[in-house]
C-alpha cells in the first residue's frame, strides 16, 4: 500500500471495513469493496502493515458473519431464541431451559432435526441448541463479541486454536451458510470465514475499538 | 431402507423412505391414527409422540431418526386408558372437539414424568407448543395440576 494512504486505511479499518461510516472520510476505502453476501479474504488485509490494526480489521470482517441474524438469533441475551431477519422472538414459544436445549416437552430437538426439513421449512443442523448466556451476542458490538470470544470463561473453555476449529468446521456454525428455505445465508462460505478467523488469531487476535462496526 | 422401531413396546420393521415423516409411518403404515396431523410444520403440537421418552413432533421428524429407538404414541401411553392424565382428562371433561388432545396428553405425560410436581410456569413453558383451537387451555392446565397433586383453584 502506498505510504500516504496507510494512515487513512488504518483509520478506516478501525472504524469499520464494510463501507464508509460516520467516522471515516466519505468516499474513501482501503479495502476491496464486496457485495453484502461476500466475505473478503485474508489477502485483502495484507496491505495493513500494522499488525494490530490488521488483526482488528480481520475481526470486523468476521463480525459481518457473527452479528448476522442467522447467527445472533441463537445467541440471545435472554432466555428466548430469536428468529428471522427481523429477530422476532421464537414462535412457537420456546425457552432456553437449564442446559440451553429447551425444557421438557419443548426441547430444541422436539422440532429441529439434524438437517433442514425443506418441505416444512423447519431449520435443522446437528446438535441444535442455544448458545449459553455467557455467549450472548444480541445487542453486542463487535468489540464485545471479540472480547467474549477470547475469554475462556465465556467461550466454553476454548483456546484460540479451538475457536478457529469451531468456526471453520462446526456443523451448527456451518448451518449459517446453508439455512434452507428462503432464509438469507451469512456472507461468504464457512471455509472463507474459517480463514478470516485463523488470520485474526495468527495476527494476534486483537479486538476492534469499542465503537467500530463492519 | 428398512427402519426398525419399537412402537408402543412392539418391534416393527418398516420398508419406507427414510425421510418419510414419522407421523406418516405411524398413521399410514402402522395404522396408529391416534396421533393427529395438525399444521405439518411443528407449530401446533397435535402430532406429539415420545421418542425414547423425549417429546418430538412426528410431522417433522424423519422416520430414520427413530431407527433403533422406542416410539410411544397415545395408544401406548396406557392401552386401557388408565394413565392418570387420561383419567383426569375424562373426569374434568377436558376436550371440546378433541383433535389436539392426544398431543396435549403426550406432552403433559413427558412433563410429569420428568417433573412430577411442576410449577405453573413450568407447565406453561412445556405446554406452550401445544395449541388448542377450542381454547380448552384452562381445563388442560387444571387436569395437569390435578395429576400433579396441586391445589385446585389457585392457578
Amino acid at each position: 500500500m502506498h505510504q500516504r494512504l496507510l494512515p487513512f486505511a488504518v483509520a478506516f479499518v478501525f472504524a469499520g471495513c464494510g463501507g464508509p461510516t460516520a467516522d471515516a472520510p466519505k468516499g474513501s476505502t482501503a479495502l476491496r469493496k464486496v457485495a453484502p453476501g461476500e466475505l473478503r479474504t485474508p489477502a485483502d488485509f495484507a496491505g495493513i502493515e500494522d499488525t494490530r490494526a490488521r488483526s482488528s480489521a480481520l475481526f470486523l470482517e468476521a463480525s459481518r458473519v457473527l452479528t448476522h441474524p442467522r447467527c445472533v438469533n441463537c445467541h440471545p441475551n435472554g432466555d428466548i431464541p430469536h428468529q428471522g431477519m427481523n429477530m422476532q422472538l421464537h414462535d412457537p414459544p420456546a425457552v432456553r431451559g437449564p442446559d440451553n436445549h429447551g425444557v421438557v416437552g419443548m426441547e430444541c430437538t422436539s422440532c429441529h432435526q439434524d438437517r433442514n426439513q425443506e418441505l416444512t421449512r423447519v431449520p435443522g443442523a446437528p446438535h441444535w441448541a442455544l448458545a449459553p448466556i455467557q455467549m450472548a451476542w444480541v445487542g453486542k458490538s463487535p468489540h464485545e463479541i471479540c472480547e467474549q470470544m477470547k475469554d475462556p470463561k465465556r467461550n466454553g473453555g476454548k483456546s484460540l486454536a479451538a475457536i478457529v476449529e469451531h468456526n471453520a468446521h462446526d456443523a451448527l456454525v456451518g448451518w449459517g451458510w446453508h439455512p434452507g428455505a428462503d432464509r438469507e445465508p451469512v456472507p461468504g462460505t464457512q471455509e472463507q470465514f474459517g480463514a478470516i478467523v485463523a488470520a485474526w488469531v495468527e495476527s494476534g487476535a486483537a479486538c476492534p475499538a469499542k465503537g467500530a462496526r463492519p | 431402507m428398512s427402519v426398525r422401531i419399537r412402537v408402543n413396546g412392539v418391534e416393527k420393521t418398516l420398508d419406507v423412505d427414510p425421510e418419510m415423516p414419522l407421523l406418516w409411518a405411524l398413521r399410514d403404515v402402522l395404522g396408529l391414527t391416534g396421533t393427529k396431523y395438525g399444521c405439518g410444520q411443528a407449530l401446533c403440537g397435535a402430532c406429539t409422540v415420545h421418542l425414547d421418552g423425549q417429546v418430538v413432533r412426528a410431522c417433522v421428524t424423519p422416520v430414520r431418526r427413530a431407527d433403533g429407538r422406542a416410539v410411544t404414541t397415545i395408544e401406548g401411553l396406557a392401552p386401557d386408558g388408565s394413565h392418570p392424565l387420561q383419567r383426569a382428562w375424562v373426569e374434568l371433561a377436558v376436550p371440546q372437539c378433541g383433535y389436539c388432545q392426544a398431543g396435549q396428553i403426550m406432552t403433559a405425560a413427558a412433563l410429569l414424568k420428568a417433573k412430577p410436581k411442576p410449577t405453573d410456569d413450568e407447565i406453561e413453558q412445556s405446554m406452550a407448543g401445544n395449541l388448542c383451537r377450542c381454547g380448552a387451555y384452562s381445563r388442560i392446565r387444571a387436569a395437569i395440576r390435578k395429576v400433579a397433586g396441586m391445589p385446585e383453584g389457585e392457578q
